[in-house]
């Protein structure tokens, strides 16, 4: 480069600047990007229109209706709202502590190379297609909740209001360990990729100031990766928001709204998938895609409250990688 | 490089312009799934003896089937409940109903101890989707099945999550069986269940009950009989327990011949007659009145005939019920009507 533009009066044209290849390069990435704005910008704009039946019947009531009924067209997304916010916390609440554990073993404690070793199996994990993740739930979990997970936390724990209620197999509890399953390996990739990269000067001065391995593994190394751990939580929430194969068969699909984890319960994914095709009569089309459009708005809110808390970490001390 | 590019511009002009094979027809259909193994079978036979005559069905479901109609993006479709007066009046011609096969809706249930075939009554089928019979030892189920030591465990109740052809039939046996049905649920592909948990598919619903003590569930008479799943027995108008099979869905059909509507939108659940199975039901082709295509219109009106006349043979083999002889002469009357 240095030496390489001959001198010349006033600023190379246009034209110049494209036969090589810099401007080239500028306008081609250039389109693409805008190309994802566009499709998502379409994305919504569809959303946005195909639902303009439901939102000028219901407006906003649609958003505390409980009740869902072809017949009558009356239609309200609050027991599709609850089920999806209730299968993503169960399922980071087991997902998050098991991901992040496991990340710190592979990338602190464990030998190189056997971490690098497991690490490719997690991915092999991530790619398994969610319908599978459902056959594994319907002839494994659903079988063992009813059975041996259920009556044990009915035993121990069914004072609590989550816990009591009959107990069919299916519910919100085996829908939030199956979908805890689906979504782990990509906090313990993501997790692990970032706890590498904490430089070593940062483990040693732990250790040179006195601390155990543990101690400088989580109070020094896990601190300045909390960024990108947070990164890779909000990741494996995105997927599970809209999970929709695997949750509809181990949920129950029951569109009620229940206190108790071991009742049915129904996503907005599992609904759209369930009842799109045979939908019949444009109301019931507009709410399934004003369901869709419901989605779409949680998942932008929460990414948006990611953002903001990855922005206070940072502040506070946080790096990202 | 460039010559390359050429040639396969060439070719490609090439076979864009080419004319079509002539006095092939493409008929491009799609709707209703449960159907859709016997039309597989139809318009296979039935493009083996008219090798010019092509029919590409694509199983997308009654609703999408209807919508597709109606736009005319489809030479015909096929649903399993009929077209209501709302949807007829949206389609841009006018949609003529042709009966093909008959299916059946049975109970199926898993009841730990209870091996023997159990009878329900109208009453009882419909007390326990409404949530109001709740015990399996409650008297309405109980005295139809004397002898049976049911337990008192709660009934764990199973239905469709999504919207089927399967639930229209059941959701409309239940509304004649049930006027508190009729009014607060409705029949429907979907509707709004009071009780109950959902299975995707005839596999789900069997699923989740051979899997759940105390469940009762409802699935097509041909998926029980190819997956040997054993069913219980409906009480039909006449008072009869009946166990559903493919001669009780064709009386069915038989005894609502002589009411049948002249456009055969009509409901055969509940049909009157001892040996009539009251859980049936028609699937319909949805064919257009009005079809410019000579071609297609001919090719069209020759394989509905062939339907009614040859077609039937094919259906006891796969588990469907044959259009009953009334109906069939019905039938052929229609076919004139398509222009």
């Amino acid at each position: 480069m240095d030496g390489a533009v001959p001198p010349q009066a006033g600023p190379r044209s246009f034209v110049h600047r494209l036969r090589d290849g810099d401007e080239v390069a500028h306008v081609v990435t250039l389109i693409f990007a805008s190309l994802i704005l566009l499709v998502t910008s379409l994305l919504v704009f569809i959303l946005w229109e195909k639902s303009q039946l439901s939102r000028a019947q219901f407006g906003w009531s649609f958003f505390w209706t409980s009740v869902w009924d072809p017949v009558f067209s009356h239609f309200g997304a609050l027991p599709f709202i609850y089920g999806t916010l209730v299968t993503s916390v169960v399922s980071l609440a087991i997902a998050v502590p098991l991901g992040l554990a496991a990340a710190i073993f592979l990338a602190e404690l464990a030998p190189r190379t056997l971490s690098d070793y497991i690490a490719f199996l997690i991915d092999l994990l991530a790619a398994v297609p969610s319908v599978i993740y459902g056959l594994f739930g319907i002839f494994i979990v659903v079988p063992m909740m009813r059975t041996t997970i259920g009556p044990a936390l009915k035993h121990t724990l069914g004072f609590l209001p989550i816990f009591k209620g009959p107990n069919y197999g299916v519910g919100f509890l085996t829908a939030g360990i199956v979908l805890s399953i689906m979504i782990v390996p990509f906090i313990i990739s993501v997790s692990r990729e970032v706890l590498l990269t904490v430089p070593r000067e940062q483990r040693e001065a732990a250790m040179g100031l006195g601390a155990t391995r543990w101690e400088a593994t989580w109070k020094v190394v896990v601190p300045w990766a909390r960024t990108g751990i947070m990164g890779s939580v909000f990741l494996a929430l995105a997927r599970a928001l809209g999970e929709t194969m695997a949750v509809t068969m181990v949920i129950g699909n029951d569109p009620k709204i229940a206190a108790s984890l071991f009742a049915p319960g129904y996503t907005i994914a599992a609904v759209i998938a369930n009842e799109f095709t045979e939908a019949t009569g444009d109301l019931y089309l507009s709410a399934l895609i004003e369901l869709g459009l419901v989605l779409f708005l949680m998942t932008f809110i929460l990414n948006g409250l990611a953002r903001l808390l990855i922005l206070a970490t940072e502040r506070g001390g946080g790096h990202t990688s | 490089m460039r010559k390359i590019l050429l040639g396969l511009l060439a070719v490609c002009a090439l076979a864009l312009t080419a004319p079509a094979q002539s006095g092939t027809v493409l008929l491009n259909a799609a709707g209703a799934t449960f159907p859709a193994p016997i039309y597989s079978k139809w318009f296979d036979v039935y493009h083996t003896a008219h090798p010019n005559v092509q029919i590409n069905y694509q199983a997308i479901g009654s609703g999408a089937g209807i919508r597709q109609v109606q736009a005319g993006t489809v030479d015909f479709g096929a649903s399993d409940g009929p077209m209501t007066d709302d949807q007829l009046a949206q389609a841009k011609v006018k949609v003529l109903h042709f009966p093909t096969v008959l299916g059946a809706v049975v109970p199926t249930y898993n009841i730990p101890g209870v091996t023997a075939s159990l009878n329900f009554t109208q009453k009882a089928l419909a007390g326990i989707y409404l949530g109001e019979i709740t015990k399996w030892n409650d008297p309405e189920i109980a005295k139809a099945n004397p002898g049976v030591k049911l337990p008192s465990d709660d009934i764990v109740v199973v239905h469709r999550s999504d919207g089927s052809g399967t639930s229209y039939i059941w959701t409309d046996f239940l509304s004649k069986a049930s006027d508190e049905w009729k009014n607060k649920v409705g029949k429907a592909t979907s509707v709004n269940w009071p009780v109950g948990l959902g299975g995707k598919g005839n596999e789900g619903v069997s699923g989740l009950v051979k899997q759940t003590p105390d469940a009762i569930g409802y699935i097509e008479l041909i998926y029980a009989l190819q997956n040997n799943i054993d069913y219980g027995s409906v009480q039909n108008a006449a008072g009869k327990f009946l166990k559903a099979d493919l001669a009780g869905v064709t009386a069915a059909a038989a005894a609502a011949a002589k009411e049948m509507p002249d456009d055969f939108r009509v409901s055969i659940t509940n049909a009157p007659g001892a040996a009539a199975y009251p859980v049936s039901s028609f699937t319909w082709l949805l064919i257009p009145a009005k079809i410019d295509d000579a071609a297609k219109r001919d090719a069209i009106k020759a394989f509905l005939k062939w339907m009614m006349a040859d077609g039937q043979n094919y259906n006891e083999g796969l588990s469907y019920a044959k259009l009953p002889k009334p109906v069939v002469a019905k039938e052929m009357k229609q076919i004139a009507l398509v222009q």
